[in-house]
């Protein structure tokens, strides 16, 4: 199903300079493409995609919750067996959904189609590169990402049903197939799924380092890039450090199931067999985990805050309040990313010494969050603000990106984590905080760059009713959540029967499933209007949001090489929004300050000295190319 | 009841935002046609969009209140436990303050996107940086969450301090998809070894029966009796894979891993009978759920904690039996030397007597710790 949509869009939106230069057969051009925009909307697609199937497998499970005496013999004939006699889901494959939304939605549609999405469609159009360093490892992190899908996916359809351990899937419940069904093949699939995925993502990840540092364009300093280059910058550097750790953790894993290694496993009675394994230790599994699961959070997050920021600034038309501040916050982000991945873990018998160690580094964290908040919030007074899709997802954002975040400081007190560890409260925490949030970073990046993309309009109103629902639904499904957390609700639970007080929260689960559901349905305004836009949309100008950055300065329908002729140079930041002086309320970047003496501050004065400089680097980046 | 109407009243806005931007979008199709130089990015839904933030501020806030006023009711009453005493106190006193916060920045958020919504003569302000509030903003989070991590790390120590040496001991183990309780026994209350690979259908413990202090170990799997008012350290193992174990009561929890014991001791303040009590629900049980996904039964894994007065909780310890007076087939385990200790246990009745007596040493170390 993925390959065959996936393709006929791709066919359809290149239709129109197909016949330009570069006299690429139909196979090199659409679907083993090196071309970083074509890589880009692969990415997309396939993570539209995914993103839908991850929304109807959670639609699934709050049906359960929501309303746990219904009748589901109506969805037998897409689930079988699944359903069982009394017509209710099954308790394992309630798990096995549970399991499958948070990777598909973490790792498929998060990672993947946000940060695959933008940093190869944004990396080589903003700092002014033809294409990525390596077209060809690109078009390969593209095809292991799918293999990785079809892999997952196919998961689905076995017997034994998919993996079901949650999606952090903790040893000894994964490696034992004895210990739940999906701990069978599924598991075998997933694990094999995610290696392909991590191979995948460390292709990407390369790709966007030595892009960044080594293509950008003459004069794109580092201190010029806009926020978006350099939230996938430090992305990429989360990623390529961070990732390994679970590639080794699943390594280890696989050999505690198929070769009989006791690293997670020691100890064990299970099914009345006394298994040989001793000295291995589960705890190993969640430190290693989550060394990449921490950052994961972080990998997800800030290529969304990325594009906030370009888009608030340009939609203000202002520029990003403490430009230096949100680089200086992203970079303590990622260093600390790495060294608080334990707070996952207070109670799981860890030393209490590493406990209050990394409840320190947590909470340091919220500072940096913090201040990017502020900047966001002060960007936005005195603007002159022009609400469109991408902005008001954008703004969206910042709030889930608040509202979310705030409860991360009771989740991070280790003392406070007791109580709250693993109830509702957390899921409403990171659903907030990087689920919705990120979601709304990469729905802002693709009304705001789908211009770029297909050289369409994708429709405004549309729009607007698409995050008005979507936004107020979010906050209708999460916000409520909290109180389940609160009234103490563990969660990966099929049912609360057990649960002392769960009546009272039987009417509010209803609310929030159909809250979901109808948060849900009011996705297909979008895909339809995405879909549409692609074949029927109004033609694209220029630069339709009057914006700085470069990538609006290749042709509307940019061919392979991005830019016809010379590369633009970079001369300032992206941010010259409302200039005093200036004539009109933006001065692209690949503007010099001698064009512009109305408007230039002392100091830009002085930097035209170095525009010969920059300049006298044409030859020496053309010849780059040819070598 | 309630929530259906909260529920209408947020379809019915977002249906009334997306009538007038319907509205609008025609309006917006009208205009167009009159400009002649293409695409502009502000169209005539701007003023509408910016009212939405507005109003979802104004209706948001209503919302977030009216919410928690209606749920309150139903959260977890006041804690059980005495740490839990603190850390509730520390719980809303945190969120006290990220509610603040997060009206703030929100109202901030919301109040400038309305305020400065597109007009046409208006220029927006060239203000890209201003040092003096970068640091305000980094300095002021950076002192709370100080004070915040402070408090948090001064109860998490406590709280993860070693056990009182007078704590009464329960052992609590975790496996698909129940959880077996065992007591340090009436005489040498102390618990015995365990192994793994002594499993069986009786013996769901491992308990070794060459270490004499298995001999008086009394066992459940129906209940947990736990005394108020005195050191409880809970010994947690599991069987199989991970469990957790939650009172969500007593704010406990801890999980339960194979391989690697676990524990957390507390003081519990409130008998069932005073919870019964308080909640006016006569048959009222304090739970012991498992956390921890554990496979298909894990929302069931749940066990019915007792919290006696102690004086109840001894006579309770007391009317216990042995593991082994109730298993005497095990007794062909006890090494030969262990012999004739442990053939006490197994003795008629009548010896249950002779364990009474021997057991108030055992017992009196429990009174003690009041």
């Amino acid at each position: 199903m993925e390959t065959a949509e996936l393709h006929v869009h791709d066919v359809h939106s290149h239709d129109e300079h197909e016949h330009e230069h570069h006299e690429l057969g139909f196979i090199r051009k659409y679907i083993f493409s090196e071309d970083h925009k074509t890589i880009a909307k692969q990415y997309l697609i396939s993570g539209i995609i995914w993103a839908f199937f991850g929304g109807a497998l959670s639609i699934l499970f709050r049906l359960q919750l929501g309303f746990p005496g219904a009748k589901l013999e109506w969805l037998r004939p897409i689930l079988g067996g699944w359903i069982n006699e009394s017509g209710k889901l099954d308790p394992e494959f309630y798990l096995a959904l549970v399991t499958m939304h948070g990777t598909i939605m973490v790792f498929f549609v998060l990672t993947a189609g946000l940060s695959g999405t933008f940093s190869n469609f944004l990396i080589p159009l903003q700092v002014g590169a033809r294409d990525m360093a390596s077209g060809f490892i690109n078009m390969l992190s593209y095809w292991f990402f799918f293999v990785s899908s079809v892999l997952m996916f196919s998961s689905l359809f076995i017997e034994t049903g998919p993996a079901s351990g949650g999606w952090v899937i903790y040893p000894p419940l994964s490696a034992l197939p004895q210990a739940m069904p999906g701990s069978g093949l599924g598991m075998t699939l997933w694990l094999l799924s995610m290696t392909f995925f991590i191979i995948s993502s460390l292709m990407g990840g390369i790709n966007y380092i030595c892009t960044i540092i080594n293509l950008r364009t003459r004069g794109m300093t580092f201190t010029k890039l806009p926020l978006t280059i350099w939230a996938f910058f430090l992305t990429a550097v989360l990623g390529l450090l961070s990732f390994p750790v679970l590639l080794s953790a699943a390594l280890l894993l696989i050999f505690d199931r198929s070769f009989g290694t006791s690293f997670y496993l020691s100890e064990i009675y299970i099914n009345g067999e006394a298994l040989p394994n001793v000295g291995g230790s589960a705890i190993l599994y969640q430190h290693l985990f989550w060394f990449l699961g921490h950052p994961e959070v972080y990998i997800v997050l800030l290529p969304a805050l990325g594009i906030t920021s370009e888009v608030i600034a340009t939609n203000s038309r202002k520029p990003i309040f403490g430009y230096r501040a949100m680089i200086g916050s992203m970079m303590g982000i990622t260093a600390l990313a790495f060294i608080v991945w334990a707070h996952h873990m207070f109670v799981t018998g860890m030393n209490p010494f590493l406990g209050s160690v990394f409840m320190f580094l947590t909470l340091i964290i919220a500072v940096p969050s913090a201040v990017k908040a502020f900047n966001y919030i002060t960007t936005l007074w005195k603007g002159n603000i022009i609400f469109t899709p991408a902005m008001l997802f954008s703004i969206g954002l910042v709030s889930m990106f608040i509202s979310g975040g705030l409860t991360g400081i009771i989740l991070g007190n280790s003392a406070l984590d007791i109580n709250l560890h693993d109830t509702y409260f957390v899921v409403a925490h990171f659903h907030l905080v990087m689920g919705a949030a990120s979601f709304f970073g990469l729905m802002a990046g693709v009304y705001h760059w789908f211009p770029k993309m297909f050289g369409k309009m994708m429709n405004r109103t549309a729009g607007y009713v698409h995050f008005w629902c979507t936004f107020v639904g979010v906050y209708l499904v999460f916000f409520p959540m909290h109180y389940i957390g609160i009234a103490g609700f563990p969660r990966r639970y099929y049912a609360w029967t057990q649960v002392n007080g769960f009546e009272a929260f039987a009417d509010m689960n209803m609310f929030i499933s159909i809250a979901a559901i109808l948060t849900f349905t009011s996705q297909m305004v979008f895909a339809v209007n995405f879909f549409y836009s692609i074949f029927k949309g109004k033609a694209a100008p220029q630069n339709p949001w009057n914006s700085n950055t470069l990538e609006w300065t290749a042709p509307v329908n940019a061919g392979h090489g991005n830019w016809v002729g010379e590369i633009p140079a970079v001369y300032r930041w992206a941010y010259d929004y409302s200039k005093p002086g200036s004539a009109t309320d933006f001065i692209p970047q690949n503007v010099p300050y001698s064009a512009t003496p109305e408007s230039n501050l002392p100091e830009e004065n002085e930097e035209i000295a170095t525009e010969k400089e920059i300049d006298g680097l044409l030859e020496a980046q053309n010849e780059s190319y040819n070598r | 009841m309630n929530y259906i109407i909260g529920l209408l009243s947020a379809v019915f806005l977002v249906l009334a935002i997306m009538i007038v931007n319907k509205s609008m979008a025609l309006s917006k199709g009208l205009q167009r046609n009159e400009e002649e130089d293409g695409y502009s990015p502000v169209d005539g839904a701007n003023k509408n969009n910016a009212l939405g933030m507005l109003l979802f501020l104004v209706l948001g806030s209503i919302g977030a209140a009216w919410s928690f006023k209606v749920s309150q009711p139903d959260f977890l009453p006041e804690a059980a436990s005495e740490h839990g005493l603190k850390t509730d106190e520390m719980f809303w006193t945190s969120m006290a303050v990220i509610t603040f916060a997060f009206f703030v920045t929100n109202a901030l958020l919301f109040y400038f996107a309305f305020r400065y919504q597109w007009k046409k003569d208006r220029v927006a302000t060239f203000y890209p940086v201003n040092h003096k509030l970068e640091i305000i903003w980094t300095i002021v989070p950076a002192i709370v969450m100080a004070v915040l991590v402070f408090t948090g790390w001064r109860t998490w120590s406590e709280i993860t301090s070693q056990a009182p040496s007078n704590a009464v001991v329960v052992e609590l183990t975790g496996k698909q998809f129940n959880w077996l309780v065992r007591y340090p026994g009436n005489d040498d209350n102390k618990l015995g070894e365990y192994d793994w690979r002594l499993i069986d259908d009786n013996n769901q413990w491992g308990m070794k029966f060459d270490d004499e202090n298995s001999f008086d170990d009394f066992t459940s799997t129906s209940e947990i009796h736990i005394p108020k008012g005195v050191p409880v350290l809970l010994r947690i193992r599991a069987r199989d894979v991970l469990h957790s174990v939650y009172l969500s009561y007593q704010r406990v929890k801890m999980d339960a891993v194979p391989g690697m014991p676990t524990k957390f001791w507390f003081k519990a303040t409130k008998t069932t009978e005073e919870m019964r009590a308080e909640l006016q629900k006569p048959d009222f049980n304090y739970k012991l759920n498992c956390t921890e996904v554990c496979g298909r039964g894990h929302f069931g894994m749940a066990l019915t904690l007792v919290v006696d007065e102690p004086e109840d909780y001894k006579k309770w310890c007391l009317e216990q039996k042995p593991f082994l007076t109730t298993n005497p087939d095990y007794l062909a385990k006890v090494p030969e030397k262990l012999k004739a200790k442990a053939s006490k246990y197994i003795v008629a009745p009548e010896a249950s007597s002779d364990s009474t007596t021997a057991s108030i040493g055992g017992t009196s170390t429990i009174v003690t710790i009041k």
